[in-house]
Formats: C-alpha cells, structure tokens, sequence
C-alpha cells in the first residue's frame, strides 16, 4: 500500500503575508478562505466541509484563546466542529495531519484546515517574548535564551563541528530573498547580498537580522477530501502521500547532539517510507528556514545532502530555481514571511501550487512530487509531508 | 541537602537558593538528570534518588543575545550557552564572561544570585563563570 494517496488537496489559499495593518487574525483567515474554497469548483461551504482544523500558536498576541469556533464563524463554516492544534511554528502542519487523519479514517469526506497568525501590532520584546514561550520556561527562558538564542546555539555548534560559516548562512537569505521577489504574497519584495546580511545588526551570534524570519500577519487554508472524491472538485488535486511527525524534548539543552534535529529525520523517515520516495525522488521543497541555520540543517535532516555538507550545498546553489533540489520557491519564512501559525499550511500551499503548475515566475519546471518541512520550538516538534501530482 | 525533597522543579531551585546545584541519578540506567524528574526518561525506572553535583563544566555551545525580553534588556549584550557538566548531563545558562573569552570547551563553574523568593516564577537563579574568576 506504500504510495497509496491519504487525502487530496483540491483548493488552497493564502492571505497577504506582511503587516496588515487593521486586520484581526479572524479577518485575515477569511482571506485565506476566501481563496481556497474559490479555487474549487462544485464547492459548497455550507455543505461540504464537515470540520475546521486550524494552527496558530499563541493566545498572547490578540490575548485570545478557543479562536477555532470563530474563525469557523468568520468564514461561514458553523457549526461544524473546529479545533485548534497548537504545537508551536509546527500547529498547522500538525493541523494538516489532523485533516489527513479525519479523512484517511472514513471519518468526513471533505475537510478544511489552515492556520493563522497575527503578530505584527505587538513591539518586537512582546513578540521575542511569546515567541521564546515554546522554549522551556524553567530552563531556558527563566535564564534569558530567546528564540533566535537557541538557533543561534545550534549555529555555534554547527559551525565548529563542520566548519559552516556565517557567510554560507547569509546565502540562505540570499536565496529565500530572491525567491521571495517571485511571489506577490511574500511579505519580503527584495533583494539582498551577503555582505548586507553579514554587517546587520547582530540578535542572537551569529544570527544577525538578516538571518531571522519575519515578524508576520498571515494565514493559510486548504480543502482536504478523500482521495476518490478529489476529481469533484478541481481537476488538479494533488494528493498527500506521506505524512510523518515525531517529538523531542522540549529543552534544546537536554539533546545529546544539536547539529541536527532528531524530530525532522523521524518525521522524513515516516513519510519517505509512506510515500515509497526517496529524497533524490524529491522536485521541490518547503522547509522551515525560521534562522538561515535550520534551513542548512534540514537538507542534511532530510537527506537531500550528508550531515556536516548543508554549508556546501546552499553556497554550490543545488536550492536555487533551476538547482538539483529548489528549496523555498515561496520565500520561505525568511521572505515570504512567518506568521507562525499559518507556515505548515502555507507550506502545502506553495507545493500545490508547485505541483499543479501555477506557481508563476517562480514555477519549478515538471514538479510532480514536493516535501512540506515544519519545526515547532527548537525542534521539540517535526512534521514532514510528501505531496505528489495526479497523473 | 534533604534527600526526601520531592523530585521536582521547585525542589531544584529551593536548592538553587541554597547555592546547591543538584540533580538526581537513575537507579537503574545510572543516567544523571538535571532538574530532577521522578522517571527517568533514557530507561523509564523511577528509583531515582538525589545526587549534589560539583558544579563544573565545559561550554558545548553559545550564543550571544542582542535582543532580549525586557527582564533581560539590561543586560545586552550576554551570552548563553550549554554546558557539558562534569557529571555528564547538560545543563543551559548564562555565562558570565568577557565576550571575546568564549570559547567551546572553556572551563566553566556555576554561581548563584541572591534568591528573590522560593515561589513560582521567582526562582534563584544559577549561572556560569569561568573557573578562575574570583
């Protein structure tokens, strides 16, 4: 049965990412909604979505908790059933499972599942400040290691156990800069050089600015069916065929090794052996470049090259447009944007996108199989998809 | 140190308070576990039992953060890090040394501030210096 579709993909949508300025998370999912449930044709809202699964991370920034029920309100979609899965910068990849689970199971023939975030109205400290709460409290933030802090210990270590270098981090951003001038959703419409990377201003040694993702509003939705109903609704699906997920503690400190994450090669593992792919049968890919450093870490996480080579594989442009393996057509969270809550989603997004051929100026010629990536906290969370073209 | 003090959080930085750094050691797998649990998460045994560690290490890894919550806004720039203990668990802190000092493997010993309170979420905290700073 390896290889066997789980759930199709038959519409997705993405708002604006960026600062949007007046917009309340609920207004910004509708937009997202708004896009997916249009893109499918025979769709009836009222009738054909039987349960809402939805990421977002943090109550803190709108000092909302149980947003499911209304954002399932906001887009017309009550009163089906609506769950939020939190599980850090990894709640709507978890959500996305959650919706193959739903249809895999018999359960519903046709699901919605997306994820939110709105973060941009609040000061940068608030925002270090509840981001650094899918750390540890009473290890890690309780002795000041911020988010960026604990991507920042993985470089050092990266660094002096394989010789990455700073300027090989730098051409991450570089990339996911470039990638992200191809995507009118990006929140990011501009190019950068090593050198600017290398002399912004320092957050976490040796993550400077420019090496972070964004501060970002923004949401995702896609329509989930069984696979035998897909053709009801688009012509295009794009069918799941693998999904992994896997947890770690959640105390960067306590991991015997921090040059990889334990979580994404369990969670690839699962998906490659679902799937019956492997990572050399991979087209396209969307990782989780939340600091430059984890992008290099998930090439070598997800097998696209060997541990200690993701330095040499960036700077040799294999995940470039036109490289052996693109990698973050959309921008990825360091250009297109990171509302953390919306990025698994968004990530399915993007590979639809890729696979149904509509991705535009930053179309990967013939994709017919994409790998979603998403880490929640340090890597306390991984979950990996494979998507594949019909046809 | 009370040896019947539950194996907790709280436990650990009461001792903390005490200027103790202390952790537990599994019964079965003899794995040290820094803050204490009471299942040991390598084999699942729960006779675990304390143990007072040295308080000594070398820095595995660091970071130094710019841009920090406001608790820590005052002290920017600082550096974190992990440290390998002497026993063998890893334990995460702030390093209290000259920037241009740090360096993976340098010689560390742990200190303590000056306890606020012993509840929730006013810890004493603990923190590194270089061995052979006064």
């Amino acid at each position: 049965m390896k290889g066997r579709p789980l759930a199709s993909i038959v519409g997705a949508g993405l708002s604006k990412f960026g600062k949007l300025e007046g917009k309340y998370s609920r207004e910004i999912f509708l937009e997202a909604a708004r896009e997916a449930f249009g893109g499918c044709s025979n769709f009836d809202p009222k009738r054909d979505p039987k349960a809402l699964f939805v990421g977002q991370m943090s109550e803190s920034f709108e000092h909302q908790t149980h947003v499911a029920p209304s954002l399932a309100d906001w887009v017309g979609l009550l009163p089906i059933p609506a769950t939020r899965i939190e599980a850090a910068c990894a709640s709507s990849g978890a959500a996305l499972r959650c919706a193959v689970f739903a249809v895999a199971s018999g359960m519903y023939d046709v699901v919605a599942v997306g994820g939110v975030e709105k973060m941009t109205h609040r000061v940068t400290s608030d925002v270090t400040e509840y981001l650094a709460m899918a750390s540890d409290f009473p290890m890690e933030q309780w002795h000041g290691i911020t988010f960026p802090a604990m991507f920042g210990l993985m470089a050092t270590a990266h660094m002096h156990k394989y010789g990455t270098t700073e300027e090989q981090m730098a051409m991450v951003a570089v990339k996911n800069h470039h990638h992200g001038c191809l995507n009118p959703k990006a929140q990011m419409q501009r190019e950068i050089t090593v050198k600017q990377v290398m002399e912004s201003r320092p957050i976490a040694w040796p993550l400077k600015l420019l090496d972070c993702s964004l501060i970002s509003d923004g949401a995702s939705c896609l329509v989930i069916t069984k696979p035998d109903l897909a053709k009801r609704f688009t012509d295009t699906p794009v069918d799941i065929v693998g999904t992994g997920q896997a947890s770690e503690t959640i105390g960067l400190y306590e991991r015997d090794d921090i040059t990889f994450m334990e979580v994404a090669r369990l969670a690839a593992e699962q998906a490659y052996e679902m799937a019956n792919k492997r990572p050399s049968d991979i087209d396209v890919a969307e990782v989780h470049d939340c600091f430059t450093i984890a992008e290099i870490v998930a090439y070598e996480d997800l097998g696209f090259c060997a541990p200690g080579e993701g330095g040499k594989f960036i700077e040799e442009g294999e995940t470039c447009l036109g490289g052996r393996i693109p990698v973050n057509m959309s921008g990825g969270l360091k250009a297109k944007g990171h509302p953390v809550g919306a990025t698994g989603a968004a990530q399915a997004c993007e590979i639809y996108l890729q696979l149904t051929g509509q991705a535009g100026q930053r179309q990967v010629e013939d994709a017919s199989v994409g790998l979603t990536h998403n880490i929640g906290g340090s890597g306390s969370t991984g979950v990996v998809h494979i998507l594949r073209r019909r046809g | 140190m009370d040896s019947k003090s539950p194996l907790t959080l709280e436990s650990f930085y009461r001792f903390c308070s005490q200027r103790k750094l202390t952790g537990a050691r599994c019964g079965s797998c003899r794995s040290i576990l820094v803050p204490p649990r009471a299942l040991c998460p390598k084999c699942g045994s729960t006779d675990i039992q304390w143990t007072e560690l040295k308080g000594t290490g070398k820095l595995l890894t660091y970071s130094v953060v710019h841009v920090a919550p406001t608790a820590f806004q005052s002290l920017v720039p600082y550096a974190v890090g992990i440290v390998l203990l002497t026993e063998g668990a890893r334990l995460p802190g702030i390093i209290r040394a000259n920037l241009k000092d740090l360096r993976i493997g340098l010689d560390l010993k742990i200190d303590f501030e000056p306890p606020q309170s012993e509840n929730w979420p006013s810890w004493a905290r603990y923190y590194f210096v270089g061995v052979d700073s006064p």
